[in-house]
């Protein structure tokens, strides 16, 4: 392999039912940041059946070139058309860096494509930098430079690890969704598209799409919100939540709860964070009327920003909270909506 | 029907995290357990034998006191199990995790493979598709129900906003979630069948059409730079006020903050 034939820092635009996910933007917003360090361009592959009018919005987003790999196969996720559309454009242009979002297409794309076309991937990384491998000289050792770090966390968020690809390219990453930030949008932006097609043939890898069940439940993943408001028996009566949502609401965020929330029947399951529920690492977490036992922690204590309200001086959960306002959260809640409303207008 | 699950023994990352008094990681102090995701994945394949018939082998990579949870395994209703250890086989990352045990899968005989979603220590989700690569069989990863029709597989692939339900032909590997199921317990008299079974042990040399550039840390494309344990955070600041000026208190953080 010879690294030196690999160029350009690439990212996978994942959509879904042909509207791009917001992942792919984020993936942008970083591989501008990359390919800036490294003076090389950006490229977006967009993969998909009718896809080709998503180009512009990829350009106005930060890409340089855009890769479309259009086929009727390619209609709906599939991990063998797709895992060949990928491979087959990472053949041919020879990324330095390829980058995938850390969804449920991502995280099953991403290490088929990466044992296809034989190189290393980390996983749900959180931060992605150009740097020197290893970190720091070491005698006897050849220190390489402009390589990709990639950071994330592991052991249950509970280490931290860094990682390069040295030996290989391009260098694969899966990202967290939520983490990077997208760049504004530059309107008219125009990228260079080149269409591709490595040929779809089908064969025993094909699975075959029997039905597609969407979602009819409202409820929303937690895991990728940005803001939690979340509640727990303090709250004191599953109609009470409403104050919780009205917060939420003028945040952008959404509602999650304890455990003792959905033990009492007040909200479903799939609403729940800690040991036992999802675990959470959104920009602010909000706990409100949440003890925050143990269990609790280990599902949200990750959050870049934890804010609790709590009547009780003792909770453990000012121990873990940023900033924790002891008092009372049926005056305190309604109040701060409607002052973040009133600051919202003010702009 | 043959089935080979792949298992993986893991600190207890989920509840049982313990702390040294500076705050990094306790890892003699956390139990070390059958990874949930792997352990859905058993109990879906012990469903499956329950009611098509077939014979279940557990798979797994590690030191040698990793036997243990391959115990755990046939004491729930496993058939066979195989543990893969050499000291030349560790430090892998996934793709030298994936080389090693798909070379070991080509010893056995299946038609069904099935793996966890992803393991609480790594928490990567890489391992069972890369196996799936380099067996060169189709992967549903996320598989939320599995059921079998024939010769074919019948498998919900959960997404963020939605489910597939897909048909497969055998063989094929499916990576399971921790949602699927409920394990059940092991038996007593399955834990002491489990005590005198016999554990299938393979090394490096037992693996045949294996690249020795493709195992342990020499094979492994990606290193580690640096690795920490999170410090865990200490307490911010906590303030008694009267509502109206808590409200302010919270405002002025927000707005710092730029949250709005």
């Amino acid at each position: 392999m010879n690294l030196e034939e690999y160029k350009g820092v690439y990212v996978f635009a994942e959509q879904v039912d042909n509207k791009l996910s917001g992942i792919a933007f984020e993936l942008l917003g970083k591989a501008k940041d990359l390919a800036a360090d490294l003076k090389a361009e950006v490229a977006a592959v967009l993969i998909g059946c009718d896809v080709k009018g998503l180009a512009d919005d990829l350009a106005a987003y930060g890409a340089d070139k855009v890769i479309v790999i259009d086929d009727p196969e390619l209609k709906n996720y599939r991990t063998e058309p797709y895992a060949h559309a990928l491979a087959s454009a990472i053949n041919k242009y020879k990324p330095e860096i390829m980058l995938v979002g850390a969804t449920a297409i991502g995280r099953d794309l991403g290490p088929r494509v990466s044992a296809r076309v034989a190189t290393g991937l980390t996983a749900d990384c959180t931060q992605l930098e150009i740097g020197d491998f290893p970190l720091a000289p070491i005698e006897g050792k050849e220190q390489k430079h402009n390589q990709l770090l990639m950071t994330r966390p592991a052991f249950g968020g509970n280490t931290i690890a860094t990682i390069a690809c040295p030996d290989n390219r391009p260098q694969m990453a899966t990202v967290r969704p939520g983490v990077m930030q997208k760049i504004d949008k530059i309107e008219g932006a125009k990228a260079v598209v080149e269409e591709f097609n490595p040929g779809f043939t089908p064969d025993h890898k094909y699975v075959e799409i029997l039905d597609v069940v969407k979602a009819v439940s409202e409820t929303v993943d937690i895991m990728d919100a940005k803001i939690l408001v979340s509640g727990g028996r303090g709250v004191g009566s599953p109609e009470n939540f409403a104050i919780l949502e009205e917060l939420a609401k003028e945040l952008g965020g959404e509602v999650s709860c304890s455990r003792a929330v959905v033990d009492s029947g007040w909200k479903p399951k799939d609403l729940q964070v800690g040991q036992t529920g999802k675990t959470v690492r959104p920009q602010v977490y909000f706990a409100i009327g949440i003890s925050g036992a143990i269990q609790h922690a280990a599902g949200m204590e990750e959050s870049d920003l934890i804010i609790a309200i709590n009547k009780d001086e003792t909770a453990p959960i000012f121990d873990i909270a940023d900033y924790g306002v002891v008092g009372d959260l049926n005056k305190i809640v309604p109040e701060l909506t409607k002052q973040i409303r009133a600051a919202k207008a003010e702009k | 029907m043959k089935i080979v699950v792949c298992i993986k023994q893991v600190p207890d990352t989920n509840g049982g995290v313990q702390f040294n008094p500076d705050g990094t990681l306790n890892r003699a102090a956390m139990l070390a357990i059958m990874n949930p995701d792997d352990k859905a994945g058993l109990e879906a394949a012990l469903r499956l034998k329950d009611e098509y018939g077939a014979e279940v082998t557990v798979v797994t990579m590690g030191l040698p006191k990793a036997s243990d949870v391959l115990r755990e395994a046939l004491a729930m209703g496993a058939d066979k199990a195989v543990l893969i250890t050499d000291r030349v086989l560790g430090g892998a990352d996934t793709w030298a995790t994936s080389s090693t045990i798909a070379a070991a899968i080509r010893n056995l005989e299946y038609d069904l493979i099935i793996t966890g979603r992803q393991a609480i220590d790594g928490d990567t989700a890489q391992v069972g598709p890369q196996i799936s690569e380099h067996l060169d069989i189709p992967v549903i990863s996320y598989a939320q129900d599995i059921k079998i029709e024939g010769e074919n597989v019948i498998v919900q692939r959960q997404f963020e906003d939605r489910y597939h339900v897909l048909k497969a032909k055998m063989p094929c590997l499916i990576t399971a979630l921790s949602e699927l199921n409920e394990p059940r317990y092991m038996t007593p008299g399955g834990i002491f069948d489990a005590c005198e079974a016999e554990i299938t042990t393979w090394g490096r040399a037992d693996l045949k059409d294996l690249d020795d550039a493709n195992i342990g840390l020499a094979g492994s494309p990606t290193k580690i730079a640096k690795a920490s344990d999170k410090v865990r955070k200490g307490a911010g600041e906590t303030v008694t006020l009267d509502p109206e000026e808590s409200v302010a208190y919270l405002m002025g953080k927000l707005k710092e903050k730029h949250i709005i």
